[in-house]
């Protein structure tokens, strides 16, 4: 029978498992994240999809990160929901531009429009997936606008040209530059303790006492 | 020849009380004598124009609520003869309710051109004025009249219902002010 084990023996029952797929499990703030190799994401969440233990049906997202100074500079991430055991995880694997990542789609067919959305927006590529194309850019759009070092703005902004009778792209032109506001949030500097207030504390320890 | 009056002349309708008896009895009583009654075409034209205003509605984001609420029954437009429309063909306005993105701006210039003359504009929220909360980014229109030419903007973020419903009747006063039978 499906046990419930709690996320610390989640993970060392996926390290079991799995073995040397599994690089690293951290486990932070109630959530377990598993970094795995990259070749080997289709045997890793084979596993989690059909353990007993794990049964992590439902994948609901597949994401990218893009940390610029390291080598390897698109974090994948997906994250995969059991709801007869009522557990998340976070499964994570590292590729750069040019290194195909094996895709999922033939585990969850959710994951179809999730890698195109990956795809699109950072530019990693899927292999093996079915209909890599884009999916939220514009039709004729470059680039791959979540990446760091696509500017905010981009490169082409859009009008009608009367004389053409279609909508045209023209190099971006702003009116004012954009300015990013540092603004210091009045809650700071407020003290857990207001004056006037000297029971809170007492409070709490009595319900400590009473819990 | 008739008396000639102008019920219309001061664009606020009479509110009841003996002005307005006058001039109904008035009017009546000429229909009534000579069977008809003169009034400037144009003036005509912009009262049927202003009175039965077809919007069709194009909610983008977030302002299609808004909208949403102009209709229904707390600031209910009906009884300014405003009903939506789906079809650009049936419609005389526009209300562009939301962030226009450059995706959606050909096939937004494409409705509008499908619209029949004479047709009005109504930008709604800070999105649709000017790009609004997303005027920064690579895949926005920065104004919806970068695309069409625009007749009434709503400022807010989004407008609430009355401000949509005051922008409306702006436009009703600006057809009356500049409309004619031939545009």
């Amino acid at each position: 029978m499906a046990m419930n084990l709690d996320l610390q023996d989640l993970g060392d029952y996926i390290q079991d498992g799995l073995g040397a797929d599994v690089e690293r499990v951290d486990e932070q703030g109630g959530e377990l994240t598993l970094h795995v190799r990259r070749d080997a994401i289709l045997t890793v969440l084979k596993f989690l999809r059909d353990d007993a233990n794990c049964k992590f049906k439902l994948l609901l997202d597949v994401c990218g990160v893009d940390y610029p100074e390291q080598a390897e500079r698109f974090e994948v991430v997906y994250h995969l929901l059991s709801m007869p055991h009522n557990q998340r995880v976070r499964v994570k694997l590292r590729t750069d531009e040019d290194t195909p990542v094996p895709s999922s789609v033939k585990l969850f067919s959710a994951a179809n429009w999730w890698e195109r959305e990956t795809w699109d927006l950072y530019g990693i590529y899927f292999s093996d997936h079915p209909d890599l194309r884009r999916i939220l850019t514009d039709y004729g759009f470059e680039g791959h606008p979540l990446r760091k070092d696509f500017p905010l703005t981009g490169y082409v902004e859009v009008r009608y040209d009367d004389e053409q009778k279609r909508v045209v792209y023209e190099p971006v032109k702003l009116v004012q530059d954009f300015r990013s506001f540092d603004f210091v949030s009045p809650w700071e500097g407020v003290q857990a303790l207001l004056p006037g207030d000297e029971k809170a504390e007492r409070d709490d320890t009595e319900k400590g006492e009473k819990s | 020849m008739g008396v000639t009056i102008d019920p219309m002349s001061g664009a606020a309708p009479l509110p009841p009380g003996p002005e307005q008896d006058a001039v109904l009895r008035r009017v009546t009583g000429e229909l009534h004598d000579k069977g008809f009654v003169i009034a400037s075409v144009d003036k005509l034209v912009n009262w049927a124009r202003t009175g039965s205003m077809w919007p069709m509605t194009f909610g983008l984001a977030c302002c299609a609520i808004e909208m949403m609420h102009a209709y229904v029954s707390r600031y209910d437009l009906d009884r300014f003869g405003v009903v939506p429309r789906p079809s650009p063909r049936q419609s005389d306005v526009i209300i562009v309710a939301g962030t226009l993105t450059n995706k959606m701006a050909p096939a937004f210039r494409k409705v509008y051109d499908q619209m029949a003359e004479p047709r009005y504009v109504i930008s709604m929220g800070s999105c649709a004025n000017g790009g609004g909360y997303y005027h920064y980014s690579y895949a926005v229109v920065r104004g919806c009249d970068r695309v069409v030419p625009v007749d009434i903007y709503v400022p807010g973020c989004p407008p609430t219902a009355e401000a949509l419903i005051y922008g409306i009747l702006q436009l009703q006063k600006k057809i009356q002010r500049t409309g004619r039978l031939f545009r």
